[in-house]
C-alpha cells in the first residue's frame, strides 16, 4: 500500500479513478477538503477479505448468498453475479470492504433527493460491482467491473466519516454503482456516521432481500430507489433482474417508515409506454401513498443502448402529467436543467417551495418543513 | 457433409497412482493424437497444418478452480514443446488466462520477457482489458488484450469438467476467461451467452486447435475441485471444432456420472444447452450431433 501526498492524490484521482470511469457521468473533480496524507491508493488487484453478513453454508463448500433476490449458489473459488463476493473454501467474503473506487462531494440534489436536506452536500462513495446489468447503465465502467479492474482507494469507515465531516457534508451517499453489493461496508459507515452526526443515504435499485434491508434501514436516513420499469419483461431483458423484489422492497421501505424517493429513468421505446406509467403511478398511490416523490429522468445513450436517442422532453412531461393526475403530489422531471418541474411546489397553494436549476437551489420557501405561504406540511427530512 | 473430427487419446500410464503425470507418455499421446487428427504421419507436419512460424500463439488455459480441476501445466508445456519442435519460436507462444496469481498457483512459469516461453495473465499491469466495449448479441464486455493485440491464433487448452450452472465447462466456455465480466453470463445455464461470446470475430477467427485436458475429469460438483467426484480419465481430446469437442466431452461426463451412480447432466437439470445453441444456424460454431461427428478413440 502506498501513501500518497496531496499532489499525488490529485494526480491519481484524475488519471486513476477518472480513467477507470471513462465517459461516466460522475464528476472527475477530486474532493478538495482533504488532509495532505489522507488517502492511500490501493493498486488494482488488492482485495478485501471480510466475511459476508448474509449467506448460508451448503454442502461441499458451496454457499447460497442471501443478500439479494438472485440468491446465487456459489462454489468454492467462484463469485456471485455481482462479481465482488467470493466463496473461499466455503466461506463467503466481500472483496470490496473499505475499497472505494470513486468518491466525490456531491450536492444531495444530484442523487437525486429533493425532500432530504436540500442544499447540502453528500460525501459520495462507490465500490466496483452490481447485482444487475442494466443496458443503459451510466456508470458501467465501475458497476460492471470486478474490483481487480478498478483503482481502489483504501477508505475505512472511519475515514469516510472523517472526510464527510471535514468537507461539511451532511450525509454520506452510497451511490454510483449498486451499494447493495458493498452492504457490509455501507452498514459500518452508516453506523459510524450516525454516532458522529453524519446521516447516510443509499441510492439503489432496491434489489435486496427483506432481512438485510431491514437491518440496513436502522442505520440509514433515506433511500432512493431506481424503479426501472413497471413490466417484468423490461426487468428481465434490459436489467437482468425481476420486478417483484423491487415492488416488495418499496413496500418494505414504506412499512419501515424511512424517507425514500423514486427515480424512473425513461428510456425511449423501452419503458415510455404511458399506459404502463399510469399503472405504475396507480400502484405507487395504492401501495406507497401520494407523498413519495417520483422523478422522471431523461435517458442519455450509454453502454449497451447507444443506439437510442435522448428521451424527448415531451415524453417526460406526459409522464409528469399522468403521475400528477393519478394523485401523486410530488412529481419531478430530471436531467433537464431549467425545466420548471425541477422545483418543488406546494400541493395546496401551488406556489414554489424549493426553486431549482440543475443541482442549485434558487429559492427556499420552506420553513420548519411547512410552506411559508400557506403552512401546508411538506413530507421529507428537512433538518 | 463433412464431419467434425474429434480424437480421444488415452493411456492409463500417463498418471501414476498419486496422479503424477508421466511427461514422456503425455508427449507420445499428444504426438499420436495430433497426427491422427490431422492425417499427417509426422506430428510436426500436423502442427504446421494449423500454425506457421509467423504466428504468435495464445494458449488459453483454464486455471480458475486451482489444482485438481484446472488445465495441468504439464499439458500446456508439453504442447508448447511440440510447437517449438515444429518451428514455432518459443517467445511467440503465450500461455495465458485471467490472472497471474491463478497461473502461478498451478505452477505455470510466469514470463513476460523477450526471450523464452511467455506466460502471463490479463491482469498483468501493461496488458489488461480493452478500453472499448465489445457488444455482440447478448454480450457486452471488455476483452482481454491478449487475443486482441498479442496473438493472432489460439490453441484452446481447456480442462473437461462438470459445471453446476452450465452443465459442462470445456472448449467454448474457456473463453469466459477472456472477458472482464463472466459473472454476468451464468444465468439460464450460460445459454446463449457462451455461444454468443464465441461468435465474436476476435475469438472465432483465432480458433485453430483445441487440446483438451481430460487426464482427470471433475464429473460432478464442478467447476470447483471435489476429489470424491474427480476421476482419472487418462485422456487428451483433440479437435478444431469446439462444439463437437464439447458435445463429446459432455458424453464423457455423463458416462462417468453413470459409472459412479450419479444422474446424468440432463436428469440433474443442467444439460449444457449452450452447446446446441452454438451449433445452430445463427451461431454456426460447429457440430453437435453424433451423425455429424467422427469420433476416433485411441488407447496407447
Amino acid at each position: 500500500m502506498k501513501k500518497l501526498r496531496r499532489r499525488e492524490f490529485f494526480k491519481y484521482s484524475l488519471s486513476g479513478a477518472g480513467g477507470v470511469l471513462g465517459s461516466s457521468l460522475i464528476s472527475r473533480v477530486p474532493f478538495l477538503n482533504v488532509p495532505d496524507t489522507a488517502y492511500a491508493l490501493s493498486s488494482a488487484g488488492r482485495l478485501s477479505r471480510v466475511e459476508a453478513k448474509y449467506y448460508k453454508k451448503l454442502e461441499h463448500k458451496e454457499i447460497e448468498c442471501l443478500l439479494c433476490p438472485r440468491k446465487c449458489k456459489v462454489g468454492d473459488r467462484e463469485r456471485g453475479y455481482c462479481g465482488v463476493r467470493e466463496n473461499q473454501k466455503g466461506i463467503y467474503y466481500t472483496l470490496v470492504y473499505g475499497l472505494a473506487c470513486t468518491f466525490h462531494n456531491d450536492p444531495i440534489e444530484k442523487k437525486p433527493f429533493f425532500h432530504f436536506l436540500p442544499g447540502t452536500n453528500a460525501f459520495s462513495i462507490a465500490t466496483a460491482g452490481c447485482n444487475l446489468n442494466c443496458k443503459f447503465c451510466q456508470n458501467w465502467e465501475i458497476s460492471q467491473a470486478r474490483p481487480e479492474q478498478t483503482y481502489n482507494f483504501e477508505l475505512s469507515p472511519q475515514s469516510v466519516v472523517e472526510y464527510a465531516l471535514k468537507g461539511n457534508s451532511s450525509s454520506i451517499a452510497y451511490t454510483y454503482s449498486e451499494p447493495v453489493v458493498f452492504y457490509e461496508y455501507m452498514l459500518d459507515c452508516s453506523k459510524l456516521g450516525k454516532e458522529k452526526g453524519v446521516k447516510s443515504v443509499m441510492v439503489s435499485a432496491g434489489y435486496i432481500e427483506p432481512e438485510p434491508l431491514i437491518e440496513l434501514c436502522k442505520e440509514l436516513d433515506a433511500v432512493k430507489i431506481d424503479f426501472k420499469a413497471f413490466t417484468e419483461k423490461y426487468y428481465q431483458e434490459i436489467c437482468q433482474g425481476k420486478l417483484e423484489p423491487v415492488l416488495e422492497c418499496l413496500k418494505e421501505l414504506k412499512r419501515i417508515g424511512i424517507w425514500y424517493e423514486i427515480v424512473y429513468l425513461m428510456v425511449p421505446t423501452l419503458n415510455d409506454d404511458m399506459r404502463n406509467i399510469k399503472k405504475m403511478c396507480q400502484w405507487i398511490l395504492n401501495n406507497l401513498g401520494p407523498d413519495v416523490p417520483i422523478h422522471f429522468t431523461r435517458f442519455t445513450p450509454m453502454y449497451l443502448l447507444k443506439n437510442l436517442p435522448l428521451t424527448p422532453v415531451s415524453s417526460l412531461e406526459k409522464a409528469h402529467k399522468i403521475a400528477q393526475e393519478s394523485g401523486l403530489r410530488f412529481v419531478y422531471i430530471g436531467n433537464v436543467p431549467g425545466h420548471k418541474a425541477e422545483s418543488t411546489y406546494c400541493p395546496k397553494c401551488k406556489k414554489v417551495l424549493i426553486g431549482r436549476y440543475g443541482y442549485t437551489i434558487t429559492q427556499m420557501n420552506l420553513q420548519m418543513g411547512r410552506c411559508k405561504f400557506c403552512g401546508e406540511k411538506i413530507p421529507g427530512v428537512w433538518g | 457433409m463433412k464431419k467434425s473430427r474429434v480424437v480421444i487419446i488415452r493411456s492409463n500410464k500417463v498418471l501414476s497412482k498419486s496422479k503424477q503425470i508421466n511427461s514422456s507418455i503425455l508427449s507420445e499421446m499428444m504426438k499420436k493424437g495430433i497426427s491422427t487428427f490431422s492425417g499427417e504421419f509426422d506430428f510436426r507436419d500436423a502442427i504446421r497444418k494449423f500454425y506457421s512460424p509467423k504466428d504468435v500463439l495464445g494458449m488459453k488455459v483454464n486455471c480458475l478452480a486451482g489444482k485438481g480441476a484446472s488445465t495441468h501445466p504439464e499439458v500446456a508445456l508439453c504442447f508448447a514443446g511440440l510447437l517449438k519442435e515444429s518451428g514455432i519460436k518459443e517467445n511467440n507462444i503465450i500461455i495465458w488466462d485471467r490472472s497471474n496469481s491463478e497461473l502461478e498457483e498451478l505452477g505455470f512459469p510466469l514470463n513476460n520477457k523477450r526471450n523464452g516461453l511467455r506466460c502471463f495473465g490479463t491482469d498483468t499491469s501493461e496488458v489488461g482489458y480493452s478500453r472499448d466495449l465489445y457488444q455482440h448479441l447478448n454480450i457486452g464486455s471488455l476483452l482481454s488484450r491478449i487475443p486482441l493485440y498479442y496473438t493472432n491464433v489460439q490453441v484452446n487448452l481447456p480442462v473437461l469438467k462438470d459445471h453446476s450452472l452450465a452443465g459442462v465447462s470445456c472448449a467454448l466456455k474457456n473463453f469466459y476467461g477472456a472477458i472482464n465480466n463472466p459473472n454476468k453470463y451464468h444465468d439460464d445455464g450460460c445459454d446463449p451467452f457462451v455461444a454468443d461470446l464465441n461468435t465474436l470475430p476476435e475469438i472465432r477467427n483465432q480458433n485453430r486447435l483445441i487440446i483438451c485436458d481430460a487426464l482427470t475429469v471433475q464429473y460432478k460438483g464442478g467447476p470447483s475441485y471435489h476429489p470424491y467426484w474427480n476421476e482419472e480419465y487418462f485422456g487428451i481430446i483433440i479437435s478444431s471444432d469446439p462444439v463437437a469437442l464439447d458435445f463429446v466431452g459432455s458424453q464423457i461426463i455423463d458416462q462417468l456420472r453413470q459409472k459412479n451412480g450419479s444422474p446424468t447432466l440432463e436428469k440433474s437439470g443442467i444439460f449444457p444447452k449452450y452447446i446446441l445453441t452454438a451449433a445452430d444456424k445463427n451461431h454456426n460454431l460447429g457440430k453437435a450431433s453424433l451423425e455429424e461427428i467422427e469420433k476416433l478413440e485411441i488407447n496407447l
